[in-house]
């Protein structure tokens, strides 16, 4: 692309111009309103949203102020991008269009090369010291960071320098709260976690392979409409999401309780949704809302647990991606008993010794009577078919 | 046949002095029941409400109660006259069956001291079927004494009263026949309306049938029962000629309940239950196999003119008549959710068995004292002596 088309002259020219379409030449990169139009359709393609979205998004590149993003992606395999377009409740192009001014994501944003570079420059600039910096994937170190490089730049160097400027720092996923697979042993390219390298401020980490969208959306919007970042754990997590046990509201909690465990992958207790702590669940060390909310808005039951398949515990630092899959857990707030209660317990007292000997003796002597009774009678002739006995008339009654 | 005259004889025998040890023993039980409460004596529960002192007493006492019900059906209802020497031990049995029956309530009913409340009009629930059988049985065990006060009357020379009752007795014995086909059906038609609680292998709509049914075959069988027993302890003759044509008419009966019973089992498609593993279907066949045992023995003619198949017959019929009424009541019965359980608590057991003893102290006691069972002609009586 021509240098003299896509520039950061056109962004320094202000939210403010961008009012009519036609004379927003330079900044468009030389396009008609024509071409803008079926640029932004083009766009919403790319999302996989209605193409009838274009206008929406040609709309709200050029509307008021909007709080500015900056998404920054390191080692990571882009989930955390891609779950973010399946939302709905904001969906992604009412965030991105209405909500938020996602200026930079190299996932989602249509421009590329220099143009989104001069780009995410002049929305840094314009906006610094208010724009929300977030980080997906690990960050690598060893070496200077020449493991991820984005523009020439590497991932360290960008993240250090948004964030110089960021009014706050959200780490997606698990890669960026702490380290996720990139950082797991032996962790070739030094991988570590956003806030490993942003040591100034805090980090909000929304960990998960991948993460709920919501969790995300949520902390943004709080961001968003309060001006604030939600209460944070001792993690940097937000409290309203990671402040339980995925064990403290899982639906087959009730079967851990009461000691029934699926044994191995389709048997009988795996079938019948049994728990899944003995599979190497790891619910009982990892906090997250999965139970609660769920994935992908199709209805309870649409996550790991849900599917019959143990946790993983990709949220938990020390966990996912750490421990083997179907190793046990390390149980934190309940441990099974050795022994269980029946599921109905027993009432009423049953048979006894005594009674029941009592019983059987009476019976025996019933019997026995009976046979003594019958044997001698044995002794007595049948009796002649002799003529029928004359009835006697009935008593006077 | 002479008219009854009573047997006389010792009245302390040594089957005197056992059970009525054993009928004083089951006295204080019951006195402590009715001091203590059942939890004290029983292992009645939520769970099982009903044990064998229903079960048991009213159930099958009320069973053998029904003697007098069968054999009066005979002798008035089909106006066989050849079987009117049965009648009075028959209405003895009756009595002891119901008045005993109505005990076992008493002692059973939680707040004992308030069953006249079941009297009281405006205390009654008229859709009960329970209330039903109760009234029934009570109205029925006043009956029964009325039935029975000839003999009474008879032995202490009450002859006026005596003419008096028996210008009335066709509507007495009327209505001694109507109330044991109503509430001995009544039983079967409780256990209708406890519906899933009953195992399927006896759940029918066809119960009160199969309960008044069985009634009249252990009344049957307890006269035969009865008679073969005083005719060997007491040396008397043995009445084969009308205790076989007895035998006949409960040949056909059973016949009947077998067909009605089979066939339905087999009509619900319930029989494969009895083939699981279970307590149930154990109980399940020892019934059925008693049930159809007396028509195997008292089938050919030839057995019902010998005492020994008669009193066979009678015996096991008498058996099979009570797994039934157990099975149905108790062993098929689920009458609550729940894992509950109940076996007879010691106390329990002699209670039902100091009832029933109390029936042997009674019966000979009665036949001693009191004209019961046909004299015997004084060719016999001098030939024994």
């Amino acid at each position: 692309m021509p240098d003299d088309h896509g520039t950061i002259a056109g962004a320094e020219a202000g939210v403010a111009e961008l009012g009519d379409l036609d004379g927003y030449r330079r900044s468009l990169g030389g396009m008609r309103r024509r071409d803008f139009l079926r640029f932004c359709t083009g766009v919403a393609a790319t999302l996989g949203l209605s193409p009838g979205l274009g206008v929406r998004i040609a709309n709200a590149a050029v509307a008021a102020a909007r709080p500015t993003v900056i998404w920054l992606s390191g080692q990571a395999c882009t989930g955390c991008t891609e779950t973010l377009l399946r939302t709905q409740h904001p969906s992604l192009e009412s965030l991105i269009l209405d909500q938020i001014s996602l200026d930079y994501s190299e996932t989602l944003m249509a421009g590329a090369g220099h143009q989104a570079e001069n780009w995410k420059a002049a929305a840094l600039k314009q906006n610094w010291g208010k724009y929300l910096l977030v980080t997906d994937g690990a960050i690598p170190t060893k070496d200077g960071g020449i493991y991820c490089k984005i523009g020439g730049k590497t991932i360290l160097e960008s993240v250090t320098e948004a964030a110089k400027g960021a009014a706050a720092v959200v780490a997606v996923g698990s890669c960026a709260s702490w380290g996720g697979v990139p950082s797991s042993s032996p962790n070739p390219t030094g991988a570590v976690a956003t806030n490993k390298i942003i040591t100034d401020r805090p980090v909000v980490n929304i960990p998960g392979c991948p993460p709920n969208p919501y969790n995300f959306l949520a902390t943004v919007l709080h961001f968003v409409t309060f001006g604030k970042l939600p209460e944070l754990d001792d993690k940097g997590r937000p409290k309203f999401a990671f402040g339980r046990l995925i064990h403290e509201n899982c639906e087959r909690r009730p079967h851990f309780d009461a000691g029934r465990f699926a044994i191995e992958f389709g048997d009988y207790g795996h079938r019948q949704g049994y728990c899944l702590y003995k599979l190497g669940c790891k619910g009982p060390e990892t906090y997250a809302n999965c139970p609660a909310i769920g994935f992908n808005d199709v209805g309870q039951g649409n996550w790991p647990i849900g599917t019959g398949h143990p946790c993983v515990g990709c949220t938990e630092e020390g966990v996912g991606f750490s421990k083997g899959i179907h190793e046990l857990a390390t149980l934190q707030s309940v441990a099974p008993p050795l022994g269980y209660p029946g599921v109905v317990e027993d009432k009423g007292q049953g048979v006894t010794p005594v009674a029941a000997a009592t019983l059987a003796g009476i019976a025996g002597a019933v019997v026995g009577a009976g046979a003594v009774m019958t044997s001698r009678l044995g002794h007595h002739p049948p009796h002649p078919p002799g003529p029928p006995q004359t009835p006697s008339p009935p008593p006077a009654e | 046949m002479l008219a009854p005259r009573p047997l006389g004889g010792r009245i302390i025998t040594p089957t005197f002095v056992i059970a009525s040890t054993l009928a004083l023993i089951a006295a204080a039980i019951v006195l402590y029941r009715l001091v203590f409460g059942l939890a004290a004596v029983t292992n009645l529960s939520d769970g099982y409400p009903w044990g064998i002192w229903i079960v048991a007493d009213v159930m099958i006492g009320s069973a053998f109660g029904c003697a007098g019900y069968a054999v009066a059906i005979l002798v008035y209802l089909f106006n066989r006259g050849e079987y009117h020497p049965l009648i009075r031990p028959a209405l003895l049995a009756s009595l002891f069956g119901y008045g005993l029956a109505g005990l076992a309530v008493i002692v059973d009913l939680g707040r004992w001291w308030q069953f006249y409340a079941m009297f009281v009009p405006w205390y009654m629930n008229p859709s009960s079927v329970m209330l039903e059988t109760a009234l029934c049985i009570a109205v029925y065990a006043m009956i029964i004494c009325l039935e029975f006060a000839p003999a009474v009357l008879e032995r202490f020379g009450l002859n006026r009263l005596n003419a008096r009752l028996k210008r009335v007795m066709f509507a007495i014995v009327a209505l001694g026949l109507l109330l044991p086909t109503m509430h001995q059906s009544s039983l079967g038609t409780i256990l209708v309306i406890l519906g899933h609680k009953l195992s399927p292998l006896w759940q029918t709509e066809w119960l009160p049938l199969l309960y008044l049914l069985s009634a009249l075959l252990m009344g049957l069988g307890i006269v035969v029962f009865e008679a073969m027993i005083s005719a060997s302890g007491f040396r008397r003759p043995f009445e084969v000629e009308i205790l076989g044509k007895l035998a006949g008419v409960t040949v056909v009966l059973l016949a009947a309940f077998l067909v009605v019973r089979i066939g339905d089992l087999a009509a619900r498609g319930a029989f494969s239950l009895a083939f699981r593993p279970d307590v149930r279907s154990l109980m399940f066949w020892i019934e059925l196999s008693l049930m159809s045992a007396p028509l195997v023995i008292l089938g050919p003619p030839a057995n019902r003119r010998r005492p020994q198949t008669l009193f066979l017959g009678a015996f096991v019929l008498l058996l099979g008549g009570i797994v039934y009424r157990v099975n149905s009541y108790l062993v098929g019965l689920t009458p609550a959710t729940g894992n509950w359980h109940y076996f007879p608590t010691l106390a329990e057991i002699m209670v039902t068995l100091g009832l029933f003893s109390l029936e042997v102290v009674l019966f000979l006691l009665f036949v001693k004292l009191l004209p019961i069972l046909p004299a015997r002609h004084k060719a016999e009586e001098a030939g024994r002596t």
